[in-house]
């Protein structure tokens, strides 16, 4: 039987409008409502499908960032991971810690856990990294299945079907493995209220980045923070006809 | 600055526009060297080698790189990196599998999608699906980047470089493909195309989406979708446009029943001329469309495929 594991952002909920700071150092995070990464969920998911399945023991779920990300560990844990781990890295709710760095100090937790498969999400959306779990399976020196929308292991291989650019692939991966999942791979359940009762007994293991001699110093350094570029207003057309007429003066057709 | 451009190949020919697209961004920083990495690289070797600008065309050739598995290709261009001051690759899935792998085992961050150069460390990306641009300065010794194609032009043809076959490195045998499941379309590639037509939830099923695919093919248009069109099982998953799926710029895109997230709007706000047919009028999507039609998408479309005429 194997453990998963499966690293949780805590990012701006998916649903809140984004503003830019008007000193362009950064983006408004202050009392914005906070998620866990709508790609972790899926993970989630999947890691407590493993165990349902018989094919997993347990679901650790980790996170790395301020210690207000113990939430997000509760919420994987009322949908029924069975323990948290959370390494404070930061104060302050706008240091976002690199995927370089994140992914080294889940190494350093895969070294102490030895799980047999990491779960992480495909791309976190408030970085649009899409990178910690490629870097992860090169620190680990283990295979690597990223955008996963299907999942099966068998023994000592997986078989996971991929999201590509021209439409699906199938490869097989021999475990341990690192899997990123996209979209399609499942629907998250809800917590129900009884599980978030529950999980509040659950343990959650609280480390720093220094327990795990980790340097999080970034190697991209931000400079600056801007809003893009608006679009000029458009016009509303009352028929097809309009339509067409607009489009040909436009030389759009 | 020396920089490595690993080309898009697939099934041994280059992916011309993504790859040229990529080489524009890369002709910013340097003297650029193309890496085509295939199971027979010679015909995307030599189509490379015609590119503009280029230096040197090196062309790796092993059954282990017919299909972009990112352990052996990530061991190849890690054996390379000494030479260069930059890795770069169009942002496509197969670089976005290799590329932060490749990062890692350097010791340096990845500099995904990036969107502007301004100088040989510092980029332009956008985060938050494309509601903030950050401007970052690397400090890494070795800068491992994918680049955006839909915000470069296409560096056009008239080059001669030599082209170098080079060694297969060890397969560390991690992996194995087994199959592709792509359908074949005689549509443009969608983030190629100058004309996308995207459907969305509104289409309400797989058989409608046939009223899309007759406006698209009436302008020669590739065709998007929405996630919820493409999670409802009404389009494949490569159709999907957005923030987690394809980032499109065409010259004109229309939006046919879709609402208009910002998951979606990050897909396609950079395009030259947007069009929204939607029966809400108080549909996002209206907000950044050049012409909107509050309308039935039933109705307008077959009518506006017929007027195309
Ligand atoms: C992590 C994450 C990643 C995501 N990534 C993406 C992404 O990459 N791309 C993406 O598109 N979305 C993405 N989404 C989803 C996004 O948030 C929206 O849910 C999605 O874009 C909605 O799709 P839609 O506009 O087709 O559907 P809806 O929002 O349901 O809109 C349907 C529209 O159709 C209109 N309509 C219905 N019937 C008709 C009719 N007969 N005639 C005309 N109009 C009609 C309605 O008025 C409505 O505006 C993501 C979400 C998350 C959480
Ligand atoms: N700070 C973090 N804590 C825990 N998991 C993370 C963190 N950053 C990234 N991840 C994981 O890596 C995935 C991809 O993130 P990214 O590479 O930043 O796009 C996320 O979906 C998470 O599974």
């Amino acid at each position: 039987m194997m453990k998963v594991l499966v690293p949780v952002k805590r990012v701006i909920d998916y649903n809140v409008k984004v503003r830019v700071k008007a000193d362009g150092s950064g983006v408004d995070l202050a009392n914005v409502k906070m998620s866990m990464n709508p790609f972790d969920e899926i993970a989630i998911e999947q890691a407590i499908r493993l165990k349902e399945a018989g094919q997993a023991d347990e679901v650790i779920a980790v996170s790395i960032g301020v210690k207000q990300n113990q939430e997000t560990l509760r919420t994987a844990l009322a949908m029924g991971a069975d323990r948290a781990i959370l390494v404070v890295a930061t104060d302050d709710v706008h240091t976002d810690i690199e995927p370089l760095a994140v992914a080294k100090i889940l190494k350093a937790v895969i070294d102490e856990e030895q799980p047999g498969i990491v779960l992480a999400g495909k791309q976190a959306i408030d970085n649009d990294m899409n990178a910690t779990g490629q870097m992860l399976a090169a620190l680990t020196g283990w295979s690597q299945a990223t955008f996963a929308s299907e999942l099966s292991i068998d023994g000592d291989s997986a078989i996971v079907t991929r999201e590509v650019d021209g439409g699906l692939q199938s490869i097989k991966v021999s475990m341990p493995t690192i899997v990123t999942v996209d979209l399609r791979l499942n629907e998250p359940r809800y917590a129900s209220l009884p599980n978030i009762m529950k999980a509040k007994k659950k343990p959650m293991d609280e480390k720093t980045t220094a327990d795990y001699g980790v340097d999080t110093t970034p190697r991209l350094n931000i400079e600056a923070t801007s809003e893009p570029e608006t679009r000029a207003a458009g016009i509303k057309v009352a028929s097809v006809d309009e339509l067409v007429e607009k489009l040909k003066e436009a030389g759009a057709v | 600055m020396n920089v490595l451009l690993l080309a898009e190949v697939n099934g041994g020919a280059l992916s011309v526009d993504s790859t040229a697209k990529a080489l524009t961004a890369a002709k910013r920083i340097g003297d650029v060297t193309i890496l085509c990495v295939g199971n027979g690289c010679s015909d995307a070797a030599n189509a490379a080698a015609k590119l503009d600008g280029v230096s040197k065309v090196l062309c790796a050739q092993d059954e282990a790189y017919g299909h972009d598995m990112a352990e052996p290709v990530s061991d190849l261009i890690v054996s390379l990196s000494s030479s260069y001051s930059h890795i770069l690759a169009p942002s496509t899935s197969a670089s976005k599998n290799i590329l932060p792998r490749v990062a890692a085992l350097l010791d340096v961050m990845i500099i995904s999608e990036v969107t502007a150069v301004i100088d040989a460390d510092t980029f332009e990306r956008p985060i938050y699906a494309g509601n903030a641009i950050q401007t970052l300065k690397s400090v890494d010794t070795i800068k491992v980047a994918t680049i955006r194609t839909s915000t470069f032009d296409a560096s056009g043809e008239g080059g001669s470089a030599s082209v170098e076959r080079i060694d297969a490195v060890a397969n560390p045998g991690l992996s194995e493909w087994i199959e592709d499941r792509v359908a074949a379309s005689d549509r443009p590639e969608l983030t190629s195309a100058g004309v996308v037509v995207s459907g969305g939830r509104g289409v309400g099923s797989e058989d409608d989406f046939k009223i899309i695919e007759a406006l698209a093919d009436k302008l020669g248009a590739a065709v998007g979708a929405s996630r919820a069109a493409v999670d409802s099982g009404y389009a494949p998953n490569d159709w999907q446009v957005g923030q987690t799926g394809k980032v499109v710029a065409p010259d004109l895109y229309v939006a046919v029943g879709i609402s208009g997230a910002i998951q979606h709007l990050a897909g396609m706000k950079d395009s030259k001329i947007i069009v929204a047919i939607n029966k809400d009028e108080e549909a996002p999507i209206f907000q950044v469309a050049d012409f909107g039609l509050v309308a039935d998408l039933f109705d307008a479309v077959p009518q506006l495929t017929e007027k195309l005429g």
